[in-house]
């Protein structure tokens, strides 16, 4: 029998979403499931993980785990790993995931597969595939036998279900390594605004050239705040200065795939549907009948940005108030 | 101070990818290799660095199949770079391995100051070499760098993190550092440069050399497939605010995503 171990990353004292599909997929397998989360919130956990059926959970809420420090972290989730004797380990692919379960990898001698888009956990090999070239194409992904094998899945690729087992969660505190720490974490800089990132967003409002400065990107926002979604934009626009560049969609950006991604006056280069194009809808807006981006669109509407989007604003608040 | 650099030599953006009839891997003919876009970052860094200090030696590393990446490292030298080299593999290696090759190279070489990679190749996009070899070394690590300073030993640096923050931190001593774009505006190889660059040392080696071969790999990819072929779009016309209601409409009643 499998035994499934979950890293839940936390947002504020919740388990993100991203790892709740997580929990869902490995408590439909049946196997038995070990969670592990760190930093504060993460020891108050144990009634919501028992509905999940949750054996064991390892934690430390320190106020010193608050933010990521590979130096801490890494040797925790290995302890966690090997004390769980878990032989698949399953995280989201975040950012900060795809950069501790790399060091934790390498530490343990094992593969570490990140960026699934498919996952079986009733399937020996797992059933993996994973986009490459941005999403260019993709490949099955298969994994040496070994001792444990680690998985980190895309973002919204699996639902979230709620259960209500009562299952009675052995809680586990580990301690913090006591190291002579090189790295030092001196403050974080919130963004501008609350959202998702894009790589977790489900839903993306992205702006191109065709928004004619950054002082229109406002028009992009008031469509993103009423639909729930994330900013992005085109390298163009990132190269001209007018947004920072942790919101570049493409391949040299952020390959993203969210159920739904409205591309206003983008063009569609090669390197942007790259990043964009296994969204599962795409909404194009564009002035040129022409452009590419209607190639890869699932709708699309020729026409003035500045026209249709706060329009479509204006829709959307009317339907979903 | 010893700087390495390590990089990887990637299908050019305009690539269109075709796949082998047999789906095993694609098909590489006819493909233009340029430097991971990332690691001209790093590269450029390194350079940065060196120059601040006023000496060292910048040493660019790089796994793959000696034929092509030549090239890669060639044009490295070219930015300024002071010697090379390769681990010649003509199989590709998982993260896991090529971290480890890059580890045992950079470490029969002599200790590392610092130590610049891209934040990910654009090809495969895993961003697990750096952490892994840090991991391998021994050595701390930052990611997704955007800034970065060197003073006294000690490296200020400011990295992306989830949800457009920025996180500001300090690591003493030597580092492996991923670069981000913003990091810095890599420079163009001047003519002197290129002309140079065909005199700097390229030192080659095989995996043998390292004590490891390619059967280690844990990592294989089969059945490489295209994204599948999307429906023609649905173009909605009419005056902008029929457009926008039909628009909303069919997003919420047959694409069902609101
Ligand atoms: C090595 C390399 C890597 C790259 N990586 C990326 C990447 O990761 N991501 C990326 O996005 N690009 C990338 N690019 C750049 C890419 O080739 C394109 O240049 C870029 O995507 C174009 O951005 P755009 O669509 O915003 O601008 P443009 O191509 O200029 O398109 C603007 C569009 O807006 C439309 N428009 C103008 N005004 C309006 C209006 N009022 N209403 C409606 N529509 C309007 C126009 O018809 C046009 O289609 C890369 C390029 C290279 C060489």
């Amino acid at each position: 029998m499998n035994k499934i171990f979950v890293f839940c990353e936390m947002s504020g004292d919740r388990i993100k979403k991203s790892s709740l599909e997580l929990l869902t997929a490995a408590r439909k397998s049946g196997h038995p499931i070990v969670t592990g989360a760190l930093g504060p919130g993460s020891e108050n956990l144990k009634e919501f993980l028992q509905n999940y059926g949750v054996t064991t959970h390892y934690f430390n809420g320190s106020a010193e785990l608050k933010h990521y420090n590979p130096e801490l972290y890494s040797p925790m989730v290995v302890e966690m790993l090997k004390s769980s004797e878990a032989s698949i380990v399953l995280a989201s692919s975040s950012l900060m995931n795809r950069d501790l379960f790399a060091r934790v990898a390498a530490k343990l001698d094992l593969a570490c597969i990140n960026d699934c888009t498919e996952l079986n956990l009733q399937e020996d090999d797992l059933g993996l595939r994973r986009p490459l070239y941005s999403g260019k194409c993709s490949a099955q992904v298969r994994i040496k036998e070994d001792s444990q094998r680690i998985i980190l899945m895309r973002p919204n690729q699996l639902p979230v279900e709620n259960f209500s087992d009562s299952a009675s969660v052995e809680l586990k505190e580990l301690a913090i390594p006591s190291v002579d720490l090189k790295t030092v974490i001196k403050e974080v800089v919130k963004g501008t605004s609350e959202r998702l990132d894009l790589t977790e967003a489900n839903i993306i409002v992205s702006g191109g050239r065709g928004m004619g400065g950054p002082e229109n990107f406002k028009i992009l926002e008031d469509l993103a705040d009423t639909l729930g979604a994330t900013v992005g934009a085109s390298r163009a626009v990132v190269d001209a200065g007018w947004v920072p560049h942790n919101m570049q969609v493409g391949q040299t950006g952020k390959t993203v795939a969210p159920s739904l991604y409205i591309a206003c006056g983008v063009s569609g280069a090669i390197q942007h549907l790259a990043g964009m194009s296994s969204s599962k809808v795409i909404v194009a807006i564009n002035k040129d009948p022409e452009a590419p981006i209607f190639q890869k669109a699932t709708y699309g509407i020729v026409g003035d940005v500045f026209e249709i989007v706060p329009k479509l604003t204006e829709e959307f608040k009317k339907v979903l108030s | 101070m010893r700087i390495f650099v390590c990089i990887k030599q990637v299908p050019d953006t305009e690539t269109k990818i075709k796949l082998k009839a047999d789906q095993s891997s694609i098909e590489e003919s006819g493909i233009k290799w340029i430097v991971n876009p990332y690691d001209e970052f790093a590269i450029e860094e390194a350079l940065k660095l060196k120059e601040a200090v006023g000496q060292g030696q910048v040493t660019l590393v790089s796994v793959g199949p000696k034929a092509r990446v030549v090239d890669a490292l060639r044009t490295g030298l070219a930015m300024g770079a002071d010697d090379a080299l390769i681990v010649d593999t003509s199989t590709p290696l998982d993260n896991l391995l090529t971290a480890q090759s890059l580890a045992a190279v950079i470490k029969s070489e002599g200790p590392p100051a610092m130590i610049f990679l891209g934040r990910q190749s654009i090809d495969m996009g895993v961003s697990a070499t750096g952490p892994m070899l840090a991991e391998v070394l021994g050595l701390p690590h930052a990611s997704l760098v955007s800034k970065f300073s060197h003073e006294e030993g000690v490296s200020r640096i400011e990295r992306e993190v989830e949800g457009g923050s920025k996180e500001v931190l300090e690591i003493t001593g030597p580092a492996v550092i991923t670069a981000n774009k913003g990091l810095n505006t890599p420079r163009y190889a001047s003519l002197p440069g290129i002309m140079k660059a065909k005199k700097k040392p390229l030192k080659e080696m095989s995996l043998a050399d390292l004590g490891f071969n390619s059967e280690q790999n844990k990592v294989h990819l089969t059945n490489f497939k295209m994204p599948p072929e999307k429906p023609p779009v649905k173009m909605i016309s009419g005056e902008a605010n029929q457009q926008a209601q039909e628009l909303v409409k069919a997003l919420r009643e047959e694409a069902k995503v609101l």
